[in-house]
């Protein structure tokens, strides 16, 4: 049995980066090129781990199941990323971003990790910017910066609301590149089913070739996972509507345990559900936050036009209750003031659950070219999806799943407990804790994948170049294929019924409404029971038309929700028995007086990693505990 | 409502194929144009028959995966807007909605309406990028830019690669896309160096791939779901002038 080791490096903590660059075993340059890598995944963080990777001289097989590695899902990111630059002179550094980071995630992250995230954020702006990414500029030609949910400093790097999109392309245009030089090989449409582990080392993946549905076996020295997040698992999310955990799951199944699985975001500023028919929830930019003040009516069941409520017949809650940070307070804290206000019947719209995001005031104050300026792409995004507009009348928002802090264990080396697996970006648990602050995902996609991973696995590599490229005819590889043949094989079998679509939509609402913004013993009993017999029913009555031995996009959803609703149960148990509120994680059973989330750090400062026991065996649960010793842990206020 | 679809079917590339149609009953105005095809599908699996294979991700215009022509038009009726933003009020009850794949030699046909995009990474691979190891790079706020050129950058810059560009234009010509890069990187300092050698070997590419020359008809403007200007491509031609002397 594996045991946990962070391996943290010692030394005061802001010399610990340094001093592990300094100390971890370096590969030559002539032995870089016997080395073989395999990426699995190419959004921000698979695409800069990649090029760097590549640039260094390894070679890289990245896989990703979309038509071209552009179109990975942070590209969807809008608002903005972090970096402690200080252009704005407001106190800002390297230690108030980490600080912030470490308080934003509720102390349920590591220090030394959150450390050295805020630490190279400064390089990744220096990077993205020579790499062409046009960031917003001030009339100087230097950078501009705003303010995001959850801080006091404007150290949020931006390019309009395609934050995202700008960082990935940049991200990408570094991967072709090396693929234009043959240091990187691209396998797009491709699903990562299975990894391979060969003497106790990940070696290899079986991937299905989503246009031949084939099953390829490809070995390497090590394999990094950079699949992103399994917020998919609520059905409507924010997320892209390929996003799986199938290769994270297939690696837990391999023996890397997962990390607070139940530490889901819920974003504030969605766009609310308005139909049965609904296949996504788009979110609508933190930003937007900045300029925006939200409110409900101060009378329940108010049917009168927004614009007609007058001022003093407004509830601005977020300001009322947390006057210091108001409408910026950090994004679980304002989606469940939401929840609680429509919960209590103040809710607007046809389904009494959103709310109003308002900005008369700051189109008054800064004229409409100001505002348009900053939000026009979104705004006129709102407008196309509900036909109202948002320069006229208040947006109609409302949370929704969107971004999991849980994810593979990873040490300090971003190694999971599977020795040369790694896993970067969304797809580990590492830096954001129980709650993920804006702008601060692709801070740490791009900090893993540029300037982390290519040190640390390095260091595992190192005691690798002896070691030959791996045939993959070997019994592991036989073995591995089979398991995922075997699977595809049950799916097809069932001949069921129902779509796989319709199972997904239960999983999604029993995990929404029992597993999301608020959690209780007796709800999460409820949906584990639930999920179980979801489950037993899926394999007997779902259909998957087709073959397998070509373009099936049914089969690719039924893998997907087939491991969700073994996942989904994970992030129950570990919800259960996490019983204090923390961050995104709020326990009914754990709360203050006035209703605010209350930790128990005497009991549950810890990271909570489960390791996998086998089909139907109950996993078993280890703790790192998180020892913080260069910040006090206080009740997270933002009064 | 209830609408009439025209959908070109075909089983993989090497088959051939054809237009089936369907009559769909219970269509909502509040579907998006997608979920009506997830409607569609639904109702094909549980009658025993074959889904209609598209290719979507992340359903809010972003991520360029999806595709379409839908009556004629690539990303369908609405203007400034991709398929997957494309709302059902646009289309009336009793309406018939044909729909295809990308027609165009650039884009050989996967299965039913999902193509073969792959072009366009082969354009990009060409020299889209500026040549900036991690590591090397200097402090940020070394290279200002001018305000006004990280605006019309950031324009250029905003292509999703979808490909309704190519797919709309009569010569099947890819001097939008190339040029949305070209333009980008031309207008930003960091992409100086390389610019002469970018252009050449990004419009050489193309060619190479078999997308013809551009014409100045301007489909490709009208089409484009993020308002990629047409002036861009004045741009990649002055470029192009430029770098072959």
């Amino acid at each position: 049995m594996s045991t946990l080791n962070a391996r943290i490096p010692g030394g005061p903590l802001a010399d610990k980066w340094a001093n592990h660059k300094n100390s971890v075993r370096l590969v030559s340059p002539a032995n870089r090129t016997k080395l073989d890598i395999i990426m699995v995944g190419s959004g921000l963080a698979g695409s800069a781990a990649a090029s760097t990777l590549g640039e260094l001289g390894y070679n890289v097989k990245v896989f990703c199941f979309q038509d071209s590695p552009r179109r990975a899902h942070s590209v969807a990111a809008q608002g903005g990323i972090n970096a402690a630059k200080n252009y704005k002179n407001d106190g800002d550094s390297v230690y108030r971003l980490f600080y912030d980071v470490i308080k934003g995630g509720d102390y349920r992250a590591r220090e030394a990790n959150v450390y050295r995230a805020a630490e190279v954020s400064n390089q990744t702006i220096d990077q993205m910017v020579a790499a062409g990414v046009p960031f917003a500029r001030e009339y100087s030609g230097y950078l501009d910066n705003r303010s995001f949910g959850g801080v006091q400093v404007s150290r949020t790097f931006y390019a309009k609301g395609l934050t995202g999109q700008q960082c990935l392309l940049g991200a990408y245009a570094g991967l072709i590149r090396q693929a234009a030089k043959g240091k990187v090989t691209m396998y797009p449409r491709r699903d990562v089913l299975e990894i391979v582990v060969v003497d106790g080392q990940a070696r290899g993946i079986i991937a299905r070739n989503l246009v031949t549905g084939a099953l390829e076996r490809h070995s390497a020295h090590a394999v990094v996972l950079a699949t992103g997040g399994y917020g998919t698992i609520y059905y409507l999310s924010t997320l892209a509507l390929g996003s799986n955990a199938t290769a994270a799951w297939a690696a837990h199944r391999k023996g890397a345990f997962f990390g607070n699985p139940s530490f889901v975001q819920i974003h504030p500023t969605s766009l609310p559900q308005l139909n049965d028919y609904q296949s996504k929830l788009t979110l609508m930019s933190e930003s937007l936050r900045n300029d925006g003040r939200i409110w409900v009516p101060k009378q329940k069941g108010d049917k009168r036009h927004p614009n007609d409520i007058p001022e003093d017949e407004r509830d601005y809650y977020l300001e009322r209750r947390y006057p210091a940070f108001g409408n910026l307070v950090p994004r679980d804290v304002a989606s469940r003031a939401a929840k609680e206000r429509c919960d209590a019947g103040y809710g607007v719209g046809k389904t009494g659950l959103s709310v109003y995001l308002d900005f008369r005031g700051s189109i008054e104050k800064q004229g409409k070219k100001s505002i348009e300026g900053k939000y026009g792409n979104l705004f006129e995004m709102y407008r196309k999806l509900t036909g109202s507009d948002p320069y006229q009348e208040p947006m109609r928002i409302y949370p929704a799943g969107h971004y999991t802090m849980g994810g593979l264990w990873v040490d300090y080396d971003l190694m999971t407990t599977v020795p040369g697996l790694f896993a970067i970006g969304e797809s580990n648990f590492s830096d954001h804790g129980a709650n993920r602050l804006g702008a601060g995902s692709l801070m740490q996609c791009s900090g893993d994948g540029y300037f982390i991973l290519p040190v640390t696995i390095g260091d595992y590599l190192s005691d690798k170049i002896k070691v030959p490229r791996l045939a993959t005819d070997g019994a592991e590889f036989a073995a591995a294929e089979k398991d995922a043949r075997d699977k595809l094989d049950r799916l097809m079998a069932v001949n069921g019924k129902q779509t796989v679509t319709s199972f997904h939509k239960r999983l999604g609402k029993m995990m929404w409404d029992d597993c999301g913004m608020v959690r209780s013993e007796a709800g999460l009993n409820r949906a584990l029971g639930a999920i179980a017999d979801l489950k037993d029913e899926f394999w007997r009555e779902v259909r998957v038309p087709g073959r397998q031995d070509q373009v099936n996009q049914e089969l690719e959803k039924a893998v997907k929700v087939a491991d969700f609703l073994e996942l989904g149960q994970l992030m129950c148990r570990d919800a259960l028995a996490r019983k204090e509120s923390c961050g995104a994680h709020f326990r009914e059973e754990s709360q203050t007086p006035e209703g605010e989330a209350k930790r128990i750090d005497s009991e549950y400062a810890h990271v909570a990693a489960w390791e996998y026991q086998g089909e139907g065996t109950e996993h078993v649960l280890h703790k790192e505990p998180l020892v913080f010793e260069n910040v006090a842990i206080k009740e997270r206020s933002y009064k | 409502m209830k609408i009439k679809l025209k959908i070109w079917r075909q089983e993989s590339a090497s088959h051939k194929g054809g237009f089936v149609f369907y009559d769909l009953d219970g269509v909502s105005q509040e579907m998006s144009f997608l979920e009506m095809l997830d409607y569609l599908n639904t109702t094909l699996i549980l009658r025993g028959e074959q889904p209609v294979a598209f290719e979507h991700d992340c359903r809010e215009g972003i991520c360029g995966s999806c595709s379409l022509f839908i009556n004629g038009r690539p990303h369908g009726p609405a203007s400034g807007t991709t398929t997957c933003e494309l709302r059902m009020t646009k289309f009336k009850d009793g309406a018939t909605i044909v729909v295809e794949p990308w027609r165009s030699r650039a884009f050989p046909v996967i299965r039913d309406l999902i193509v073969d995009r792959s072009a366009l990474d082969a354009i990009m691979r060409a020299g889209g990028f500026v040549s900036a190891n991690a590591g090397a790079a200097p402090e940020a706020n070394s290279i200002p830019v001018p305000r006004a050129h990280a605006d019309e950058a950031i324009d250029a810059a905003a292509c999703i690669g979808c490909g309704a560009c190519i797919a709309a234009c009569p010569n099947a010509s890819a001097m939008l896309f190339v040029s949305a890069k070209v333009s980008q990187l031309t207008l930003l300092p960091q992409g100086q160096p390389e610019a002469r050698e970018r252009v050449r070997r990004m419009v050489a590419k193309a060619d190479e791939l078999g997308f013809a020359s551009c014409a100045n008809m301007g489909a490709c403007e009208a089409e484009c779901p993020k308002g990629i200007k047409i002036a861009h491509i004045a741009r990649l031609n002055r470029e192009f002038l430029k770098a072959a002397f």
